[in-house]
């Protein structure tokens, strides 16, 4: 029974993670109806950007790791507008797959970029947050792990209300329903675009963060497994459906925990990828597809 | 995407292959120095064991070099980096061998690169000698892969003894990593060799190199309540291993073989968790051996007061081991070179003797080596 607890904990902990960089990826593809694969490399640069600004302020506490957060959430949103601006914003009105192969292009620039500028050697990072550990009859909960799953729900939470009641969320909507006609009643097409990327690039950031405190080893390279995990769990959700993320990315981190907890621990990933080729094949809109009302 | 990489890739290994494959012609007689060639993991992964290994290795270049060379040349050293990942050390050696004429290869740490590379090293018959490589199935590709180090068999049976007799376990769970050669073999000869002292199994689970979230696995070895855990991997994946292990409440001895033995090993995992960790080695700095001492000595001197581990002290004997079958042979053709080194015996180097067996594997002693207050002691010696 301890067992179960321990590895349900497990698997929310990790789904958490799952469903927060899963939120950037939907986000952009409600809005823009295109898979931003270089969301993944934004997560490393937000990982990065987290042990840069961690030597400048004081080791362990709550406030310097806040500041360190904040401060990568503005770098990686920086990033994000940079890239939409030469990468992607040319390409405007071409075919969905030209853009999706340019992410793919962008994806790969940053991961060699960082290996040019990082080194590809890992590296520990730092403690940003104490850290405890909360021992509940057999079950062990880190802070840690608490923290990722807060910060994932208060982000979710901030999502939904920019989405649903702001005007820049009420022009996202508009956007995505119809660019044409949003551009018609006088919404600035092109800075809403901006303001997407930007929010969702500082999500890639705060998961990059929160990853790296979890377990704290980064390199250039580290963004891509998670990356198409939290690909797989926004498909799973119901891709461009911000609650959709959460629930796929806590149903993911689950399975996986179970496949591992069931003795299957070499399947795990096989497992996580077969997930995504199921509900390709049996809801292609995914679990909270139907339900459009939160669709950006 | 993944796929897409896949392409790249073979598209650029294709290109690689042609184009190596184009210079084949021209010799090397007649040139001034003897070109030795390595492939090496400087950076990623495991970068830490490669660049002790290459360190080792041009120390002992220079030392060379310096009391006038072999055969009247100088050694020169062509080493390449291949990221610590797969596919790039067997483009490397083959550049090495075809452009460069080089007379040996010189490596790789990680068994899963040593074995990319023998089949080319064998198939152009020219001398691999790994230095650290301790997979048994890398000598067995050919006659002219050769490593001058023991073999998992002996540090999976030495490592259950160690449990059985130091640790005084019982029980013992193993964890180890699928997607790397070393961890499989290592695994499994330390299962042989612990179930024939009487040991128990009592959970077996695997990760995958590059895992970052061992929780799910370590929480099935807790349950599983084992005397010690066996941990065969590599140091960035260790590192996290113990550290997830200890936030989990496992307090019981952890173990494994040479792939822990990193400086970051101790950055990643945190002092404070590293304590009651074991793992065995080929060299410790501490070994009274005048020879090893020596080489301690140079080491220092040579890298501004660094310690060297035993991937510098393989890697400075590998060079040491080809030189001297160079100079026994008194030429660098072939096959002279190679029944040189298949021959050597006794040679003492900074690890101890080295004598090759039939297999072209050497059999050395071992040490065990413990982390304290954040930094690795020598424990004790096991001899084969």
């Amino acid at each position: 029974m301890t067992e179960l607890l321990q590895q349900l904990i497990n698997g929310l902990a990790l789904g958490a993670i799952y469903a927060l960089i899963a939120l950037g990826y939907t986000m952009v593809y409600g809005v823009l109806r295109f898979i931003n694969f270089a969301h993944s490399d934004v997560f490393m640069v937000g990982a990065f950007a987290g042990y840069f600004l961690a030597q400048l302020f004081p080791a362990g506490s709550a406030l310097s790791g806040v500041l360190v957060l904040i401060g990568a959430m503005g770098i990686c949103a920086l990033l994000g507008v940079i890239i939409e601006k030469l990468a992607y914003r040319p390409l405007r009105g071409r075919s969905t797959l030209t853009v999706l192969i340019t992410a793919i292009g962008v994806s790969l620039l940053l991961q060699n970029l960082g290996q040019r500028i990082f080194g590809a050697n890992p590296r520990s990072f730092p403690a940003l947050f104490p850290v405890h550990q909360f021992h509940v009859g057999g079950i062990v909960i880190s802070s840690a792990q608490i923290m990722v799953f807060g910060v994932a729900i208060v982000l979710l939470f901030v999502l939904r209300w920019i989405v649903l009641h702001t005007r820049t969320g009420t022009a996202m909507r508009a956007l995505s329903f119809n660019p044409v006609a949003a551009s018609l009643v006088g919404i600035n097409n092109d800075r809403i675009i901006s303001f997407t990327f930007a929010l969702g690039s500082a999500l890639a950031a705060a998961g990059g963060i929160l990853y790296a405190s979890n377990y704290p080893s980064i390199d250039p390279l580290m963004g891509t497994l998670p990356g198409m995990k939290a690909f797989v769990a926004a498909v799973l959700g119901g891709i461009g459906n911000i609650a959709g993320a959460a629930v796929g990315g806590l149903v993911l981190g689950l399975v996986e925990t179970a496949v591992v907890g069931f003795g299957g621990s070499t399947y795990r990933d096989a497992v996580a990828f077969a997930v995504l080729i199921l509900i390709l094949l049996l809801r292609p809109e995914g679990l909270l597809g139907r339900r459009m009302a939160e669709k950006v | 995407m993944k796929q897409m990489r896949f392409t790249l890739l073979a598209t650029a290994l294709a290109v690689a292959a042609v184009l190596a494959g184009c210079s084949r012609s021209g010799g090397d007689a007649g040139s001034s120095t003897i070109k030795v060639g390595e492939f090496a993991s400087l950076t990623g992964k495991e970068a830490t064991f490669g660049t002790s290994s290459h360190e080792g290795t041009l120390l002992a270049v220079e030392e060379i070099n310096a009391a006038g060379g072999v055969l009247g040349k100088q050694l020169e050293l062509k080493y390449e980096d291949n990221r610590s990942t797969p596919g790039e050390s067997a483009t490397i050696a083959k550049k090495l061998i075809n452009n460069d004429k080089v007379v040996a290869l010189l490596g790789e740490v990680a068994s899963g690169r040593s074995l990319e590379v023998a089949p080319f090293a064998q198939q152009s018959k020219i001398p691999q000698i790994s230095p650290s490589s301790t997979n048994p199935d890398v000598t067995k590709v050919g006659d002219y892969v050769f490593r001058v180090c023991f073999i998992d068999p002996f540090q999976g049976t030495l490592l259950a003894n160690f449990a059985k007799n130091t640790l005084k376990a019982k029980t013992v769970a193993i964890f180890s990593d699928v997607a790397a050669p070393y961890s499989v073999g290592l695994a499994k000869f330390f299962k042989e060799g612990w179930l024939a002292g009487g040991g128990t199994v009592v959970s077996e689970v695997k990760y995958t190199g590059g895992d970052k979230d061992f929780k799910a696995q370590l929480t099935v070895i807790k349950n599983a309540r084992p005397d010690a855990i066996m941990v065969p991997g590599y140091y960035t994946d260790v590192g996290l291993i113990v550290a997830q292990a200890r936030q989990l409440g496992i307090t019981v001895p952890m173990f494994g073989g040479d792939g822990w033995e990193a400086p970051e090993l101790i950055q990643i995992a945190g002092a404070e968790n590293l304590v009651n960790t074991y793992y065995s080695t080929h060299f410790s700095p501490s070994s009274t051996d005048p020879l090893a001492q020596k080489f301690v000595a140079a080491y220092k001197a040579r890298y501004n007061g660094k310690v060297p581990d035993a991937m510098a002290a393989l890697g400075y004997d590998s060079v040491l081991v080809l030189v001297d079958s160079i100079k026994r042979a008194g030429t660098t053709a072939e096959p002279a070179l190679r029944d040189a080194i298949a021959a050597t015996k006794n040679f003492p180097g900074a690890t101890g003797l080295t004598t090759l067996d039939a297999n072209r594997d050497a059999s050395k002693p071992a040490v065990i080596i413990t982390v304290k207050d954040g930094k690795f002691e020598y424990l004790e010696t096991i001899n084969p």
